[in-house]
């Protein structure tokens, strides 16, 4: 039996998602956001209003029929969580309002508990501010020191410096996402878990730029925690998961305090809910986390690996294109050791300029920091222009990108 | 070509290209600096003041970023010169958004502001003009020295 190559057709999927059928701006748009959020295709709108006009109720809650099913969707999209990371045990998965709030749950309800003077904490030049900050802040809370792994001009992590970051103290924390949400890196997580528990410290993953594109497999990663979110693999936004080994979730004191998190309340003690609803307080984003769980199964049957292989042929091709137009200067590594992400600076032209003209022709991409200032002022610039691709995302897109970037020339020449 | 890129063509590039008011004074009566730090524009601004000390005789600018940002610092070199102090510290906004002339949406609108948010910094601080609580609000998301 021949082994096929796994492929998807992008252009039936894009019937899928209504925008696609639409004119902005008289135009079609060619979204090349994603990895910022992508877009939602109806299988997920319509399970989400099926699911709020027939089962809808609060969690966990009521003894009524509604709420059984409210609660039996919203658990069953814990399970399906559960499935996509290979998580041990869905009482480990905790769903959070995004990849953000799950990576300052750890950074609190651990970080403030188990940090010090003496010790280190240690993430990475390309790190998006949400797995940067919370661990800067800890760290000065705490008198932790506060350690960057750098990368090299291929946006690379340097990993020789490691052996020099050991020896700056006691390393407690490291944190890295699995895939740089600029560059599109796919960072070597599991190496960087291994020299972490040889440190005897955890191993945090953001994994919000990798979860839609490839497959996840938390016990393979050998991480401690791993977080991401719903709205950039076609779910609604508002919901996030946050993994967690259980002996470290068990010893963990609450980051929310409130109703649903609770055993037992009185006037002068309170003790606290099993997992993992220990770290659900209050009524959680229960539609989302069930649309969650239904743009988990799309993505599913489309196929993590059909996607990855789309997406690098896109890279390629958009790589290839890019590099021809005079005075445009591609950041990070080579198209095979990344994902459908392409940032770029075009010389003498502001990122936002080039926005702004490639919006007229319908070509939507990101300009900006991209919340990795630190990755910034590494490449020497104030912003980039990004363009990052999906499922849905065709060669056409490409095309019209080329051809808005030579408009763009063409008028600031 | 739709009229709106006619019009970013014309007076925005021609501003951003031949920049009125650059460069800046070597001993000003007046100057400030300030960021947007969403896009990493920049702008500084001197001022020379008249005999009476309170007409802008002369006004200065340096800095980079985007094209709004540097061709409306340049616009806003134009419009002030030769008006009080006390007049500049009080324009609004919209009258340099009219020279401006095209749509901003609200993030490109926060480099259009910066160049005026920073003169009225810089004559708050030379002459004690008010900076208005209009001003202020708009301001929340830049950085001035």
């Amino acid at each position: 039996m021949a082994v096929t190559t796994p492929k998807l057709d992008a252009q039936k999927l894009r019937a899928d998602f209504a925008v696609f059928d639409e004119l902005t701006n008289g135009k079609p748009v060619a979204y090349l956001d994603s990895a910022s959020s992508t877009q939602k295709p109806r299988q997920v709108l319509d399970a989400m209003r099926e699911f709020y006009e027939h089962s809808y109720a609060n969690v966990h809650r009521g003894v009524y029929t509604l709420a059984e099913r409210a609660t039996a969707g919203y658990e069953g999209a814990r399970e399906k969580v559960r499935v996509y990371i290979n998580a041990p045990s869905n009482r480990e998965v905790i769903f959070t309002r995004s990849s953000t709030e799950a990576l300052n749950l750890i950074a609190y309800a651990w970080g403030l508990e188990n940090l010090g003077p003496g010790d280190v904490v240690v993430i990475t030049e390309l790190e998006h501010h949400a797995n940067f900050v919370p661990w800067q802040f800890m760290a000065k809370k705490t008198g932790a020191q506060f350690a960057h792994i750098p990368i090299d001009d291929y946006g690379e992590l340097q990993l020789d410096a490691l052996d020099e970051i050991a020896s700056r103290g006691n390393i407690k924390v490291v944190a890295n996402n699995l895939v740089s949400n600029t560059l599109g890196t796919i960072n070597p997580v599991e190496k960087l878990a291994e020299w972490a528990h040889e440190q005897g410290a955890i191993m945090v993953v953001d994994a919000a730029q990798a979860a839609p594109h490839k497959h996840i497999d938390v016990q393979a990663l050998g991480c401690d925690f791993l977080a991401f979110s719903s709205h950039k693999l076609c779910g609604p936004s508002g919901v996030g998961a946050l993994w967690g080994r259980r002996e470290l979730l068990e010893e963990m004191q609450p980051f929310n305090l409130g109703g649903e998190m609770i055993r037992s309340v009185a006037l002068d003690r309170t003790s606290w809910n099993e997992l993992p609803y220990k770290f659900e307080a209050g009524t959680p984003a229960i539609a989302e986390a069930y649309g969650f769980g239904i743009a988990l199964d799309y993505v599913s049957e489309v196929g993590l690996d059909a996607i990855e292989a789309h997406e690098h042929e896109l890279a390629v091709i958009a790589m290839e294109q890019l590099a021809e137009i005079p005075g445009l200067h591609i950041f990070g590594p080579p198209a095979d050791r990344r994902t459908g992400i392409v940032s770029f600076e075009l010389e003498g032209v502001h990122p936002h300029d080039v926005a702004q003209i490639l919006n007229w022709e319908g070509v939507a991409v990101r300009a900006g920091h991209h919340c990795t200032q630190p990755l910034m002022t590494r490449l020497g610039v104030a912003a980039t222009t990004r363009a990052s691709f999906y499922l849905y995302t065709i060669e056409e897109d490409l095309d019209r990108l080329v051809a808005g970037l030579l408009k763009v020339k063409e008028t600031f020449a | 070509m739709s009229e709106l890129e006619q019009m970013y063509r014309e007076v925005i590039l021609d501003h951003y290209k031949s920049p009125r008011g650059h460069g800046l004074h070597e001993h000003p009566d007046a100057q400030a600096e300030g960021q947007n730090p969403l896009c990493g524009d920049e702008v500084t601004i001197t001022v020379k003041f008249a005999e009476d000390g309170d007409t802008i005789e002369s006004i200065g600018f340096d800095g980079r970023g985007c094209a709004i940002s540097q061709a409306a610092t340049s616009m806003l070199t134009e419009l002030v010169k030769g008006r009080k102090a006390a007049d500049v510290a009080a324009l609004p906004k919209e009258e340099l958004l009219e020279e401006i002339g095209i749509p901003l949406t609200p993030i490109r609108l926060k480099c259009a502001i910066l160049g005026l948010g920073v003169l009225k910094v810089a004559l708050h601080k030379a002459k004690g003009t008010p900076l208005p609580p209009e001003w202020q609000n708009l301001g929340d998301d830049l950085q001035f020295d």
